[in-house]
């Protein structure tokens, strides 16, 4: 704690004085940092058309009410395949991410040297890519459609399950698995009753709580032609018809919200 | 008459009712949503030599012939990251503690609650699609879309933070007379402090992904560069754009990792 004693009383300070020093220096590099990038965007942007921004959104906003609810009845197929594909997407990935997450994880991995390394570079990799950018990829290939937008979910949620899951592996309880050892248990016996039980309400929860997030990706990968009501909103928005893309963003709205109480529920009722 | 007992391990989900109808209801589920897929196995089997010009796109990928346009947009993703999260976290702040049950009155809590439902509810994407309609074409509209995106997230987990801080501390400084900014300053700031900043550098992370898509709608950044390389067919430049992609965000990842120490 440091304390600096003048003649007569002791003065209380948070910090020493060298940590002071750098915390001010990080504090004034982040700002001089903030304040360049902050140039450059003005160097960009209209201001004339921020300015007038609240006038646009106000007439935007008066052109979206009221919402024409007949449009509703061509919306039950983009909401059902849009629950598929991220369903089916997020299956996908949890499959395809529980054997990466047992050869990524240090303590079950064949070969630290070797095999990890891969493992992590897969992860890395298919958690920095988008889900829409492997939409846009997997369209070109694939065609537009309902296929691209799976496999573009289940490609994205691979990294992002498996890294989850092999934090949940190295975590587990060691003397539970020297015990399963000890019966003399074969390698695969002991992933299968040593380990697997251990992970699996993590496992479980990992699921859920990626195809909620997965719900909401898949909202939005129409707009590259990937199929779900993306679709509908994007061609909504290009006819100008507001009156619809309002009906849109309201069912978006209530998919993701009723999605996130399942979720939630699922959760709690594991943990 | 040898009694053998067999062992069988426990099942997760102990009501055998509930397990088989969850087994059997997710089965026809998943029966009925692979059979409305419509898939058009022509178009596939047409792009397959597409995807094989694209695997091998990556070897080698070509960094040198767009080399000034990849450059520009990665800037761009770069700067608009750095702004939006720095705008998003100033803003999530007082959102933030305004969010917390132990430090805000009710209502206060309900409307930030309300702010952070609605925030964190659309994807940036969708944000920026309307952004790019009301502020016109260009990076201030994908910074708008992210630094929205930026509350809801970090104002949530700084919120939750804040309600399971340590009561006693609080109490302590409370204790000397201090006024509710010092309590602040010196009671629940230092117990938050450190998650936050790992979180802020994870937000960083996440701005920096999602500007790189936000230029298919128009709002900037790489994803407009990317965006045209498909549509020409310049795979190889696609794959150099994609693995520049995934080496920026393997060096935040690892380098928010020693600010997180240096933090603590």
């Amino acid at each position: 704690m440091p304390v600096t004693e003048t003649a007569t009383t002791k003065i209380w300070q948070r910090r020493d004085r060298n940590r002071q020093i750098a915390i001010w220096a990080a504090q004034f590099i982040a700002v001089a940092i903030f304040m360049y990038c902050w140039q450059l965007v003005s160097d960009k942007t209209s201001w004339f058309f921020v300015f007038d921004a609240p006038r646009i959104a106000v007439d935007m906003v008066e052109r979206m009410v009221p919402p024409k609810w007949s449009y509703m009845e061509t919306l039950w197929r983009p909401i059902w395949d849009t629950i598929a594909i991220a369903t089916l997407g997020t299956l996908m990935a949890v499959v395809m991410a529980f054997p990466i997450a047992f050869l990524a994880a240090r303590n079950t991995t064949p070969s630290t040297a070797f095999v990890r390394p891969i493992a992590l570079f897969l992860i890395v990799s298919s958690r920095s890519i988008n889900s829409l950018l492997w939409a846009l990829m997997l369209v070109t290939i694939l065609g537009p459609g309902v296929l691209a937008g799976m496999l573009a979910i289940g490609f994205r949620s691979i990294g992002f399950c498996a890294k989850l899951l092999y934090e949940a592996i190295e975590e587990i309880d060691e003397t539970q698995v020297e015990a399963v050892t000890a019966t003399g248990a074969s390698g695969l016996q002991i992933l299968n009753y040593g380990i697997v039980p251990q992970i699996l309400p993590a496992f479980a929860g990992i699921s859920v709580f990626r195809w909620d997030i997965n719900i909401r990706e898949s909202a939005v990968l129409g707009l590259v032609g990937a199929g779900g009501i993306g679709l509908q909103l994007s061609a909504s928005i290009d006819t100008v018809s507001w009156t619809q893309v309002s009906v849109i963003l309201l069912v978006i709205l209530a998919t993701v919200l009723v999605s996130e109480w399942v979720s939630a529920k699922i959760r709690h009722a594991i943990i | 008459m040898s009694l053998q007992r067999i062992w069988k391990r426990p099942p997760m989900i102990k009501s055998s009712l509930l397990r088989w109808s969850l087994v059997v209801g997710g089965t026809f589920y998943l029966a009925l949503a692979l059979g409305t897929m419509e898939v058009n196995w022509g178009r596939v089997a047409d792009g397959l030599p597409r995807a094989e010009r694209f695997v091998m796109a990556f070897f080698p990928p070509d960094f040198v012939s767009k080399f000034g346009a990849i450059m520009d947009g990665i800037y761009e993703s770069l700067w608009m990251t750095v702004v939006s999260t720095v705008i998003g976290i100033a803003l999530s702040v007082p959102i933030g503690l305004g969010a917390a049950r132990n430090l805000a009155p009710r209502p206060v809590y309900l409307f930030s609650r309300g702010v952070l439902a609605v925030s964190r509810t659309f994807p940036e994407i969708i944000i920026a699609l309307f952004a790019v309609k009301i502020f016109s074409f260009g990076p201030f509209a994908g910074i708008v879309a992210l630094s929205i995106g930026t509350i809801g997230f970090y104002g949530k987990l700084l919120a939750e933070d804040i309600e399971d801080m340590s009561v006693s501390q609080a109490e302590a400084v409370k204790a000397t007379g201090a006024s509710w900014f010092q309590w602040l300053n010196y009671a629940v700031q230092p117990q938050v402090i450190p998650r936050m900043i790992g979180l802020a550098m994870y937000r960083f992370d996440i701005n920096f992904r999602e500007s790189a898509v936000l230029g298919i709608v128009g709002a900037g950044g790489i994803g407009a560069t990317l965006l045209t390389s498909f549509d020409r067919y310049e795979y190889d430049t696609s794959a150099a754009i994609l693995l520049i992609i995934i080496g920026i965000v393997m060096v935040v990842e690892y380098s928010s990792g020693y600010i997180r120490k240096w933090v603590r």
